[in-house]
């Protein structure tokens, strides 16, 4: 770490700066605010509603979604891309939103489990999750949901076991994998001839 | 976790590498393109279903999406050691040791191993570039140079540190696919803990070219079993002229398998090897399941 005035720090921040020493009694809070990295402005068109939210270079789009706009529907999860409870939706394709970089995402349009509906009424997909009693305790829901939107978006899955394989980016802990599957072919059966741009999906 | 400490990472998903091209007969796939529009694109699904497959095979739709044919290149070991500071590895700090010698290796190489590291190249993609000879475009301070697909990773040595042949400063701007996609004769054939979303024990990726009943020409590389996408080019030359039979398969699998070491825990990768490898060869000739 090179340079000690504020806003011109290298990164990454958690470096001991040079002349300051790891304290047994740990970092004053003067300390760690002066080793903190200038923050960055990005914005990001959230459910539909531009954003311009100031972050440091590390914070990932997850973190962005829950601390910085109180979008606390996707979940961390693991925080290393197995689970995909912190799926959504960036500019349509699924993504784990804890393995991405906000910074990398300037410009993206981001869509969340509380983006789906529209006003009072349920996404499709929510509604045939209520309707099929697909979840136990619900953590994984949020991303399954996305996951599920975004796979019927792709348009590449006509079968259970393409269901199944295209879906393994979701683990639920509860095991509600039959129902989350079942409510999606019936999500599927009803997208026939219905939405538009929508998939016709074969079960 | 202090398994990596980078000083200063740089973005460089705004650089104009995310097209697939014709080129000169193949095709030119750009370093950036994801691995899910790679996976689709007509054109590798028609000339180089292999590919497809294999690509389809790994990870999840989510990381998919994300993940980059350059990334895919440069994915470091799951070996559970080089990700636990708390035990020694010769990956993370070198000339420290190696737990996986004598710790769970259930997930570790059988070839082309060392006394220093066993781990494993985790990628299902680059075997079936290896079986396709793809060719790494590079480019540094230096300038740009090409790097043939079997030459890009390093068998750890003494050196495990060291995954590939890059140098400092270099980046993957492309990876080129020759004309020939073995469209006709292609299988690749993983063994997973769990059908989707694992890393595989064992894989192969076969491609043959035919001469009626006969092998004018076959490739076989394997994943899971070393510190790269494993080639013998001896093997695959025994099956020059060759019938397409289980038993010459079987020959040509004791072959590749000849050096092949276990370290306890995985020793039995040894046989699964051995019957990946002939149901690959066998499915790639079109000749259905072998008897075992």
């Amino acid at each position: 770490m090179k340079s000690e005035r504020p806003g011109t720090r290298s990164w990454p921040p958690f470096r001991t700066p040079r002349g300051m020493r790891r304290k047994s009694r740990g970092w004053t809070v003067a300390e760690i605010a002066a080793a903190w990295p200038a923050l960055t402005r990005i914005a990001l068109v959230i459910n539909g509603k531009p954003e311009s939210i100031d972050i440091a270079p590390w914070t990932t789009l997850l973190d962005v979604l829950r601390h910085h706009l109180g979008l606390t529907g996707a979940k961390k999860g693991c925080d290393y891309g197995q689970w995909g409870a912190c799926t959504v939706l960036v500019d349509d394709r699924r993504t784990n939103s804890c393995l991405t970089l906000a910074i990398m995402m300037d410009g993206a349009r981001v869509t969340t489990v509380e983006g789906l509906a529209e006003e009072a009424t349920l996404h499709p997909v929510q509604a045939a999750f209520l309707e099929h009693d697909a979840f136990q305790r619900g953590y994984c829901t949020p991303g399954q949901i996305c996951s599920a939107v975004g796979l019927i978006r792709e348009g590449r899955a006509h079968a259970a076991d393409q269901i199944r394989e295209l879906k393994s980016g979701n683990i639920c802990r509860c095991g509600a994998y039959p129902t989350s599957s079942r409510r999606f072919r019936r999500r599927c059966r009803r997208s026939k001839g219905g939405l538009s741009g929508e998939p016709l999906l074969l079960v | 976790m202090e398994v990596e400490r980078p000083g200063r990472p740089v973005d460089i998903n705004h650089l104009p590498l995310g097209k697939v091209e014709a080129h000169e007969g193949g095709l030119r796939i750009g370093a950036l393109v994801t691995n899910s529009d790679l996976a689709y694109h007509p054109l590798v699904e028609a000339r180089y279903p292999l590919l497809a497959t294999a690509i389809l095979a790994g990870a999840s739709a989510q990381l998919r999406n994300m993940a980059t044919t350059g990334g895919n290149l440069l994915q470091r070991t799951r070996c559970y050691y080089f990700y636990d500071p708390a035990t020694p590895c010769n990956k993370r700090q070198p000339g420290i040791a190696c737990s996986a010698l004598e710790g769970i290796n259930r997930i570790h190489a059988i070839l082309g191993a060392s006394e220093h590291c066993i781990a494993t190249h985790p990628s299902d993609m680059c075997v079936a570039l290896a079986a396709l000879e793809a060719v790494v475009q590079v480019e540094g301070p230096a300038g740009a140079r090409a790097i043939p697909f079997a030459e890009f990773h390093r068998l750890p040595g003494d050196t495990p540190r060291v995954d590939t042949n890059l140098v400092q400063g270099e980046i993957i701007t492309a990876v080129d696919l020759p004309a020939r996609g073995f469209a006709e004769h292609h299988a690749d054939i993983q063994v997973r803990d769990r059908h989707s979303f694992a890393f595989a024990l064992v894989l192969a990726a076969a491609v043959l070219e035919m001469d009626g009943d006969r092998i004018r020409e076959a490739r076989l590389a394997l994943g899971g079993v070393a510190h790269k996408p494993w080639r013998d080019t001896e093997a695959e030359a025994s099956l020059r002229g060759q019938p397409a039979t289980e038993d010459v398969f079987r020959r040509m699998a004791e072959i590749v398998l000849t050096g092949a070491r276990g370290w306890g825990h995985n020793t039995f990768k040894i046989e699964l090897s051995r019957r990946v490898i002939v149901r690959a060869l066998t499915q790639a000739a079109g000749l259905g399941r072998p008897s075992s």
